[in-house]
């Protein structure tokens, strides 16, 4: 496959259809919901924990969106995450919620997510943990750090990953090797490395 | 209506109020920093006995009297208790005014026969105020000036039409005079207000102004002077009594939608917006349910304030029926009218009713948003605040590669200042494939850190061979590895 089939190809599935859940998971899941949040314009809601030390960085992911796009909602435990995505997904003030999942969801819950993304229309992207995948998500992406050998720029940050599509109810799965581009904000696919 | 005023003095005000918790016998004073030096504020009687007086320098009063008790004075606090002395004094006028910062000027024409006569109520005054702990001197005449001279230099009553004859033989400092016209009438050996009122006017205008014969007229009745009492703080708090209960949520949506036209009116007209809304429901059982709201943005628009209410009121147990709603702003905040153009943002209140409907199930304090800081330290450089109080803030410049995820330092093996080949991290063999650094950021000394205790830190960025890209520091002070971050 050649590299500009490549691209038109993840154009189709990169900024995830608007109105479903989506799920992201892998060490670089952060990147595609910073990268997604800067796609979209609009207010994005991040759902996380309390009791987690992990936190995100402002500085760190303002090269992909800007952080004053961006409200953090911490919560007591999944059940009140869950409650709080949902009211959020339908209310339609958000274009993007961003929840960080610990546990499984049962598929009444994942259910509920999904219809609740339709009646916004508002994307909802979960970060899992590998392997606990819901069925009612829309796609399922695994995102995973590349070392770059030789960077294309050797100033700029290398940001090479491999994601990889791993679940789609409406297409086809794939997988593609992508990097940041910093300056113009845009995933650029890059050819996969030999 | 002829006027007859009380005028009250609390000499001892503050140390009385700071008393009245803890009553005690020995010298106490509440002391003031004035410049460089404390300074007496307020002595209680004990102490005032052993000569101790206001403006006296806190060493001095413990050199007179060495078991002497103080605290600091809040003028402040106060200057709350005169108003609910204000409030308090309404038993018996209702014209309640302000004197100074330790008096109260009543206007009791027309109430006095409520409580028997003037002198009852005069002791009715007095023994409720020494009850409470109160040091009072009062006043009665026929004017608001001839009533304080009274109360500060005679303590007595002026019976109606005889304020002259009352007040001639008070000093002339009892007119409410500066300190300066004062002295210099006591030179001219004008000693008695009686002395002042038998000189001819024309000769003391020329030598003194108008201000101390506009102070006699005014003590004497022929210049009116107006008592002004407080404005009673405005309430937003509007009530509806059923003559039948009503359970259905439905209806006491309806119910409380009305109550919110009532009050969003109200707080339109003083250009005010609630913050924090209480939905009282009384059961006929006489048992009370409250539903606090708290909203995101102060808020004046009924349509939507309501829905707000929405989930709360489905949760409420109306038991036997609720026959009362009542419904208060308990915080209110100033919210302006604001122009809308083209510009401003198509539908604001989306979010904000998200983040008022989120936080009233998490908490308002929960939804956060960020804003930078000025600090090297990464974990230093950004805040979380409530989104409900601040508005988000830029800029966000970039000057460094910064990972997107942070946490804690996790330590790892390691030796020498060059990161290590080789490293274990989170059940993780890592292989370092290229090292970039170091960068070195300094703690900063003007805000000891417990995290910064191990001193300077080299940042390096290290690229895995098996692909995580991860934020190492190395402590050169106090030699150790570790992993506070992973970039993307």
């Amino acid at each position: 496959m050649y590299a500009s089939d490549m691209s038109t190809d993840f154009t189709h599935r990169f900024p995830l259809r608007a109105g479903r859940t989506h799920e992201a998971c892998g060490p670089s899941a952060l990147s595609l919901a910073f990268a997604l949040g800067g796609y979209l314009a609009g207010t994005v809601l991040w759902i996380c924990e309390s009791w987690q030390s992990d936190q995100i960085n402002p500085i760190g992911f303002a090269s992909y969106m800007d952080p004053q796009k961006l409200l953090l909602s911490k919560v007591k435990n999944q059940a009140d995450g869950l409650a709080v995505a949902e009211e959020a997904l339908r209310s339609g003030a958000v274009c993007l919620v961003v929840i960080e999942l610990y546990q499984p969801l049962s598929f009444t819950a994942g259910r509920r997510l999904q219809l609740a993304a339709q009646a916004g229309p508002t994307t909802g992207l979960c970060i899992i943990p590998e392997g606990q995948g819901n069925n009612a998500a829309e796609t399922r992406w695994r995102c995973s750090p590349v070392f770059d050998p030789v960077p294309i720029i050797a100033s700029q940050d290398s940001t090479l990953q491999r994601w990889e599509i791993t679940k789609n109810k409406s297409g086809t799965l794939g997988t593609w090797d992508v990097s940041w581009d910093a300056q113009t904000r845009r995933i650029n696919v890059v050819s996969k490395a030999a | 209506m002829r006027k007859r005023v009380v005028s009250m003095w609390f000499p001892r005000l503050p140390s009385d109020r700071a008393l009245r918790a803890r009553p005690i016998e020995t010298p106490f004073a509440l002391i003031q920093r004035q410049g460089n030096s404390d300074r007496i504020y307020c002595v209680n009687r004990p102490a005032e006995q052993l000569g101790l007086h206001r403006g006296m320098g806190l060493s001095d009063a413990h050199a007179f009297c060495p078991n002497l008790q103080s605290s600091p004075a809040t003028p402040q606090i106060d200057l709350r208790f005169l108003h609910m002395l204000v409030r308090w004094a309404g038993r018996y006028c209702p014209w309640v005014g302000l004197e100074g910062e330790d008096g109260l000027v009543l206007n009791i024409a027309g109430s006095a026969h409520l409580f028997g006569s003037e002198a009852a109520m005069l002791a009715d005054i007095r023994l409720r105020l020494i009850r409470a702990g109160m040091t009072v001197r009062l006043g009665l005449a026929d004017t608001r000036g001839a009533a304080w001279g009274l109360a500060h230099y005679g303590e007595g009553g002026a019976a109606v039409g005889a304020t002259q004859a009352q007040i001639a033989p008070l000093p002339v400092a009892a007119l409410r005079l500066g300190e300066k016209p004062v002295i210099a009438l006591q030179r001219l050996g004008v000693r008695y207000i009686g002395d002042l009122i038998a000189l001819p006017r024309a000769t003391v205008t020329r030598r003194f102004g108008k201000e101390v014969l506009l102070r006699l007229d005014q003590a004497l009745g022929d210049q009116p002077e107006e008592i002004s009492p407080l404005r009673d703080p405005i309430h937003y708090g509007v009530r509806m009594t059923l003559p039948d209960p009503i359970g259905l949520s439905a209806d006491v949506m309806a119910g409380t939608g009305r109550l919110l036209d009532r009050l969003c009116a109200k707080l339109k007209a003083q250009e005010k917006g609630a913050r924090v809304l209480q939905l009282t429901l009384r059961r006929v059982d006489q048992a009370n349910e409250q539903i606090e709201l708290r909203l995101a943005r102060p808020l004046r628009d009924a349509a939507r304030i309501l829905p707000l209410f929405q989930r709360m009121v489905d949760q409420v147990d109306s038991g036997y029926g609720i026959d009362q709603l009542r419904l208060e702003a308990v915080l209110v905040e100033t919210l302006v009218v604001q122009q809308v153009n083209h510009t401003s943002p198509d539908k604001p209140h989306l979010l904000d009713d998200l983040i008022t409907r989120i936080g009233n199930r998490i908490g308002l304090d929960n939804v956060q948003c960020f804003l930078p800081v000025d600090s090297n330290i990464p974990e230093r450089s950004f805040i979380t605040t409530p989104a409900a109080d601040s508005d988000p803030a830029g800029p966000w410049g970039t000057m460094r590669l910064r990972p997107l995820r942070l946490f804690p330092p996790e330590a790892i093996a390691g030796i020498g200042s060059q990161p290590p080949q080789r490293f274990r991290w989170r059940r993780m063999h890592l292989v370092t494939g290229r090292a970039t650094g170091p960068e070195r950021i300094a703690p900063e000394w003007w805000s000891p850190d417990e995290n910064w205790r191990a001193g300077l830190r080299d940042y390096w960025r290290i690229e895995t061979m098996q692909g995580r890209r991860l934020w190492l520091f190395y402590t050169p002070q106090n030699p150790g590895w570790f992993v506070q971050g992973e970039f993307a």
